[in-house]
């Protein structure tokens, strides 16, 4: 345990170092601010406090910039040891290969965590400041936020897997880019599209659900959406939110960061210095 | 006493080249023992298995009774990579701290460890803004973290200075003197010959000479140099003597012969009294000694 701090600690530091606390926290609270102001215009007459409105724009602007945040901090996290070299004498030393990564996933996390607390919470302020009642949404706020660490705790994962996968930054970059366009951006494209061809038929009713839930970011999605009864406010995919039930899409939200971890460890035992 | 490392029938391959062939040694606490061999011998993949950082094929390798690699080997051993390298962005002394906790022990021991190599007036500078002699020094701290059982030190001595050297080599004199066995690998043969215990030749994979310098010296029984001066205007008469000898461009005469006609040699040398004004007797050098060995195979 005291080897798995003691990373985190260093890779907190060089994260500092590196100004990505900075940069995350800054990118998460300008975008959370300017969804926060432009949320308030649909708000009118539906039956929903503003705070789950904020949360419901908030849940698809996280889908985005979580595993976006999660990808860049970790590609570099084996394939950058790899480069530079320090990599053959951290391994001599009494510490296993699962406790560097979980050293490295415990940091990242620390600072997904604090970008996204900050950022929710400065749109949360922004609600509040307008329409006091609005604080009786905390609850779907503060589900939010560990559910955004959960996503990027799978992302993190996944990018320690493509990291340990291509031993260079640059492939390591390709890959992780490549994964946010396919499994956040592609993905959700291609299940549009086979629902409006498919026009309410078999798979909108029984493929959609498990598609949904198979991606981390849909299943985010998805609960956040069914989670906070702002299904009403949201469209596309996320209207298909409803007809999920609520534990399965947490399943899935807590399952993933397991998985990632351990495709991660394989992909890293494979690594010879 | 029993061998802190020991190698036996050791071999590994890479797709088809066998880096290591049937390699065997033993390390006994406390000893130190110089690794040479040309790039390519095998140097850096021997220590690399010693560490368990890579497999091999075939032999049985301890470290400190227990199997390379495994952890409390690792708990044991410490390593100096070849070209150490550390995150730019971290100060010396967070890197050693953060070094100490893995190993278990305070951090704040990196304050003296650090003032130990002599690094302590840049302790809490960026390794980003240090030279490589100054990169080395925090790669020598980490190596004595924690009093390793078992030192490997790839090449431990390239960017430091010739103060900085006799330094480190003070270190590992006292290293060894409580007990810690100390396996190294060096271009610089003076220094390895006058602070190692033992030497070790690697060529093409193969231990081709292993044991102390004179050991070698005997086994390789090589030729040793006369030089003889001659006086003034005595050159030609001197080189009618011995025909053997070779004049060269600066007057000397140059003898070559083996150990066993040394001292008949000088005999008939200062026998011609004032003909010879100053003589030289130089014994092969380890270069010549080295060259020997890693020349015999392959090479």
């Amino acid at each position: 345990m005291s080897c798995i701090l003691a990373t985190a600690a260093s890779e907190f530091r060089i994260a500092f170092r590196n100004r990505w606390v900075l940069i995350a926290t800054g990118m998460m609270v300008l975008f959370a601010l300017v969804l926060a102001a432009a949320g308030s215009a649909p708000t009118g007459d539906v039956d929903v406090d503003r705070l789950s409105v904020t949360v419901a724009s908030l849940t698809s602007l996280a889908v985005y910039l979580v595993p976006l945040l999660a990808l860049l901090m970790s590609f570099d996290a084996v394939a950058g040891e790899v480069e530079r070299g320090t990599l053959p004498l951290l391994l001599t030393y009494p510490v296993s290969r699962l406790q560097i990564l979980l050293g490295k996933l415990l940091a990242h996390l620390a600072i997904l965590a604090l970008a996204v607390t900050l950022g929710y919470g400065a749109a949360l302020v922004m609600a509040v400041w307008s329409d006091p009642g609005a604080i009786q949404g905390i609850g779907s706020m503060v589900r939010l936020i560990w559910s955004s660490v959960l996503l990027g705790a799978t992302f993190l994962g996944a990018g320690y897997a493509l990291s340990a996968l291509a031993q260079r930054p640059s492939g390591a970059a390709g890959l992780a880019v490549a994964l946010w366009l396919v499994a956040v951006v592609l993905y959700d494209l291609a299940l549009l599209a086979l629902i409006v061809t498919d026009g309410g038929g078999v798979f909108t009713t029984r493929a959609l659900p498990v598609a949904l839930l198979a991606n981390p970011a849909d299943a985010f999605r998805v609960f956040n959406l069914s989670a906070g009864q702002a299904v009403a406010v949201a469209g596309g995919i996320g209207g298909a939110a409803g007809a999920i039930p609520l534990w399965q899409s947490a399943a899935s939200l807590f399952v993933w960061p397991l998985l990632a971890i351990t495709l991660a460890l394989a992909a890293f035992r494979k690594v010879t210095p | 006493m029993t061998p802190t490392l020991t190698i036996s029938q050791l071999t590994k391959r890479f797709q088809s080249v066998e880096a290591l062939k049937q390699v065997s040694l033993t390390l006994a606490p406390g000893k130190r023992a110089a690794l040479l061999g040309h790039n390519g011998a095998g140097k850096s993949t021997m220590m690399k298995i010693i560490l368990g950082l890579i497999p091999f094929d075939s032999g049985e390798v301890t470290v400190c009774g227990e199997a390379p690699g495994s952890a409390a080997a690792r708990m044991q051993v410490a390593y100096l990579p070849e070209n150490v390298a550390f995150h730019p962005a971290l100060t010396g002394e967070e890197q050693i701290r953060h070094y100490l906790s893995l190993r278990g022990e305070n951090p704040r021991l990196a304050t003296e460890l650090l003032a130990r190599v002599g690094l302590a007036h840049a302790a809490r500078r960026r390794i980003g803004t240090y030279s490589k002699g100054m990169r080395q020094r925090v790669g020598l701290a980490q190596s004595l973290i924690g009093r390793p059982r078992l030192l490997v030190l790839d090449e431990p001595t390239s960017g430091l200075d010739p103060v900085s050297r006799r330094d480190f080599y003070d270190l590992l004199d006292g290293l060894s003197a409580d007990g810690t066995a100390i396996l190294l690998s060096s271009h610089v043969l003076t220094e390895v010959e006058a602070r190692t215990d033992s030497i070790l030749i690697l060529s093409g994979g193969q231990l081709v000479a292993e044991g102390t310098l004179a050991d070698l010296r005997a086994q390789a029984a090589l030729p040793i140099t006369l030089l003889v001066r001659p006086a003034e205007g005595r050159a030609i008469s001197l080189a009618a003597v011995f025909p053997e000898a070779t004049i060269g461009s600066d007057g000397m005469l140059r003898f070559s012969c083996p150990q066993a006609d040394k001292l008949p040699l000088l005999a008939s040398i200062t026998a011609l009294g004032p003909e010879v004004a100053d003589l030289d007797v130089i014994p092969p050098s380890l270069e010549d000694i080295y060259s020997h060995f890693s020349r015999r195979d392959g090479q």
